[in-house]
């Protein structure tokens, strides 16, 4: 993929063509190339889908009559307000990358500070997971145990393996980062952080699924 | 000179280095022909495959000399046991719907054309589009491995039915490690092509050159954007369910598996597990891939058909409305395979209404080709000859789809060759027939030579006529009520069905034979065929404004600026009867 030395500056709009043939141009302005926005959203729908898929085999094997409630631990909730967190400080580091049009180096090590809790946050919430499942393990509620420790591993397993793909798009801005003449696209800061506020999105949705059906 | 944008193209450097040109290559049209080849491939081997089960089926206890080198378990002293049969049928489906029919028209020939058609340098995300192609790759090579493994490949169909497939080596031979190979190969695959889609839909929303709105891009590259858009719904779906299926049969489960389940004499250890979703799961992602199949072959043959008749469509765009309106209706049809399955009843009569809909825009598409036709001087060529053959098997395995959609009848044909002959007429052979269109059109742009037309039109005749004799006596049998999934048919009142099967046999022999013209001209046009002109059919869309074969960065580091809806045929150009979309002239009518 093509990477640009940030600030792009926009390629200068393209002269019309000539309209003397009177054929009629619907051209639309100018776009940077290669330089997909769409990408991301286009990934965050099939997520959705996928859950979506989860979810209505969830409500079709509940049918089945063997649904014996799960008590979650509470650890849940504090991993909740980690990935929240995680969100928040991401949002600095995003804007602190924006706001530094020539790239000072002050403002990148200050979107470096930011980057750097996020992805200690982000660590520390598949770490958390990790540890429910190990509470859980001791409650005596594995993977096979039932219909609703099953969905509650798989649920949680296959986000965090999401949240590891965040984690690794956070690594790779870091290290984009941190040499002194930064070649990183903006379009690829604002993907991530999309990338990483929908995780925290995924996760409530997840969690209300969890507390109140499993 | 045609008018270029200003804006300068940012492309990935020139590629360097055999690996990178030729192996892990980033460009798109080395991955489009990597795809095809991989189709290629699977569909010798799902037709070798095919071979093997048509001739157990009428001759079920002879010898085939060394396949018992292949397989001791499944063809002991060279003769096909019931089970391997079943074996062979599970891996001709998953090899020919996967691997084949998604790979060639869509992966194959979209990534090849869609960012060339849309006046592009490249795919959105390029190392992405390398990346799906060799996950694509990776999960061949594990489908195939099931064939060697002492297991051998699963006996539960391309579908992998539930609990069945979900309970072990209990319920048959294939069904432990085989099973296991098969979920994982799908699971591998569902991640290339949702890549793969991610990267369509992204490049055509955003890498449109100046002028190419939505409405000017060729019905193909419609036809591919619509299948990426199912593709990424459907195969988001099938993944999830892949992964349950594995989950059941490996760490103990009951997703799928219901409880009190005796299968081989043993009571299985699972509860509560429901069949059925695995079914409403699969047929989900199922009926969509159908026109994953099925709408880029459309699309393809639009695409041929116009610049062969040398006349617009009737309406391009009504065609494209209905792409989407077969594309929206797919999502709600997938029942359709499931009246039999034990569903509620009432659920059939919901699923058969808009089953029966989608009938509606592909009648129009149908309709509008043969309406434009009319009248047309229409070019005949190996491309045109499989674009109209397109037409002919989709209208006689789609005619079928009445039958079916319908529960009342569907109850009776459902386990019967009625089925069979019905999906390989209207989405296999269809669809095939519109891949080899397009490799014939577009052969000349991707290799920069022509393809031998005699050579093209005896495989068309070979291939037309044969398919017809394979396909057309699976619906007669089906309607006596000639079950299917059988390895052998010795029951008396199937017995008088064998000279139908022998026919169909010798038949499929003749015709698969027939396709070795096919790939000696392939080979052949290659190295030995024409030089190739840029423009050789006197076609209007972006590709055939570029040299054959295309330079690596497509439009020489400029992105063309398009002025015309992408059909200008029948019209005063300065060429001749039709003007190219990327030429400022005028459009005088003729």
């Amino acid at each position: 993929m093509a990477t640009t030395t940030f600030p792009s500056v926009p390629p200068a709009a393209p002269p019309l063509p000539p309209q003397d043939s009177g054929t009629k141009i619907v051209g639309k302005k100018p776009r940077p190339t290669s330089h997909s926005q769409s990408g991301v959203w286009v990934g965050i729908f099939a997520i959705t889908m996928s859950f979506a898929a989860f979810t209505s085999a969830l409500y079709v094997r509940q049918g089945s009559g063997d649904w014996i409630h799960v008590i979650v631990p509470r650890l849940i909730y504090m991993n909740t307000g980690v990935l929240l967190l995680s969100s928040i400080t991401l949002e600095m580091a995003r804007r602190a990358f924006l706001r530094a049009p020539e790239l000072e180096r002050g403002a990148i090590r200050n979107s470096l500070l930011w980057l750097g809790i996020t992805l200690a946050f982000g660590l520390a919430f598949v770490v958390g997971q990790y540890l429910v499942w190990r509470q859980l393990a001791a409650q005596g509620l594995y993977l096979a145990t039932n219909s609703n420790s099953s969905f509650l591993y798989v649920l949680t397993g296959v986000h965090a393996l999401h949240v590891l793909g965040g984690i690794t798009g956070l690594s790779r801005l870091i290290v984009r980062m941190i040499p002194k003449h930064v070649t990183l696209r903006r379009s690829s800061v604002t993907n991530t952080v999309i990338y990483w506020h929908f995780m925290g999105v995924l996760w409530l949705y997840l969690l209300l699924v969890i507390t109140v059906r499993l | 000179m045609q008018e270029h944008s200003a804006q300068e193209a940012h492309v990935h450097a020139p590629p360097e280095g055999f690996l990178r040109k030729h192996v892990f290559s980033l460009d798109h049209k080395v991955i489009g022909k990597q795809y095809y080849g991989l189709g290629l491939t699977a569909v010798i081997i799902g037709m070798v495959l095919s071979w093997l089960m048509r001739f157990h089926l009428v001759w079920p206890t002879a010898r085939i000399p060394g396949l018992e080198l292949f397989s001791k378990a499944g063809a002991p002293g060279g003769v096909i046991t019931p089970e391997y049969y079943l074996s062979l049928m599970t891996m001709h489906g998953t090899l020919m719907v996967f691997f084949v029919l998604t790979n060639a028209p869509f992966a194959g020939f979209g990534n090849y054309f869609l960012p060339i058609q849309i006046g592009a340098e490249d795919m959105a995300f390029p190392r992405f589009n390398m990346m799906s192609f060799w996950t694509t790759f990776v999960a061949f090579v594990i489908l195939i491995a099931a064939f060697f493994i002492p297991d051998g490949p699963p006996i539960s169909g391309w579908t992998a039915y539930a609990p069945l497939s979900a309970v072990g080596n209990d319920a048959g031979p294939g069904l432990g490690w085989g099973q296991n190979l098969w979920g994982i190969s799908i699971a591998v695959f569902c991640i290339g092509q949702l890549l793969g889609s991610l990267n369509f839909i992204a490049t055509t929303l955003d890498l449109r050159t100046k002028g190419m709105t939505l409405m000017r891009m060729p019905a193909s590259t419609w036809a591919w954007f619509i299948t990426s858009c199912i593709g990424l719904m459907a195969f988001a779906v099938l993944l999830p369910a892949c992964l349950l299926l594995i989950l059941d049969k490996n760490a103990g489960t009951s997703f799928f598996i219901p409880a009190g389940l005796v299968v081989g004499d043993k009571l299985q250890p699972h509860a509560g597990g429901s069949p059925l979703l695995w079914q409403h799961m699969f047929w989900f992602f199922g009926h969509p891939e159908v026109y994953i199949a099925i709408l880029p072959a459309m699309g393809i043959v639009s695409h041929v058909l116009v610049a062969s008749m040398r006349k617009p469509m009737l309406s391009a765009k009504v065609i494209l409305y209905s792409m989407m309106s077969i594309g929206f209706l797919s999502w709600l049809v997938w029942g359709h395979h499931m009246f039999v399955s034990g569903m509620n009843p009432f659920s059939s009569l919901l699923f058969s209404f808009p089953t029966l809909t989608i009938t509606i825009p592909a009648t129009i598409i149908t309709l509008i080709w043969l309406g434009s036709l009319y009248g047309a001087n229409i070019q005949i060529n190996s491309a045109s000859l499989f674009a109209l053959g397109f037409i002919s098997m989709f209208v006689s395995g789609g005619i079928s789809g009445f039958f079916l959609a319908q529960p009342s009848i569907d109850i009776y044909l459902h386990a019967t060759y009625f089925v069979v002959g019905h999906f390989h007429m209207v989405m296999g052979v269809a669809a095939i027939f519109g891949i080899f269109s397009g490799t014939y059109f577009w052969f000349p742009k991707m290799s920069g030579r022509m393809m031998n037309e005699t050579l093209g039109k005896l495989h068309f005749w070979f291939t037309f006529v044969g398919t017809y004799c394979i396909f057309m006596p699976f619906h007669y049998l089906g309607l006596v009520g000639n079950v299917r999934r059988y390895s052998s048919f010795v029951d008396d009142f199937m017995a008088p069905l064998l000279p139908v099967h022998k026919f169909i046999t010798i038949a499929a022999f003749i015709t698969g034979g027939a396709q070795i013209i096919f790939l000696f001209n392939l080979v052949y046009s290659r190295f030995r065929g024409e030089q190739a002109p840029a423009n050789p059919w006197n076609a209007t869309s972006l590709e055939w404004s570029m040299p054959s074969p295309p330079p690596w960065d497509n439009f020489g580091g400029k992105h063309p600026v398009v002025y015309h809806d992408p059909y200008q045929y029948g019209v005063k150009g300065s060429k001749g009867d039709y003007v190219m979309q990327d030429s400022p002239e005028a459009i005088v009518e003729e």
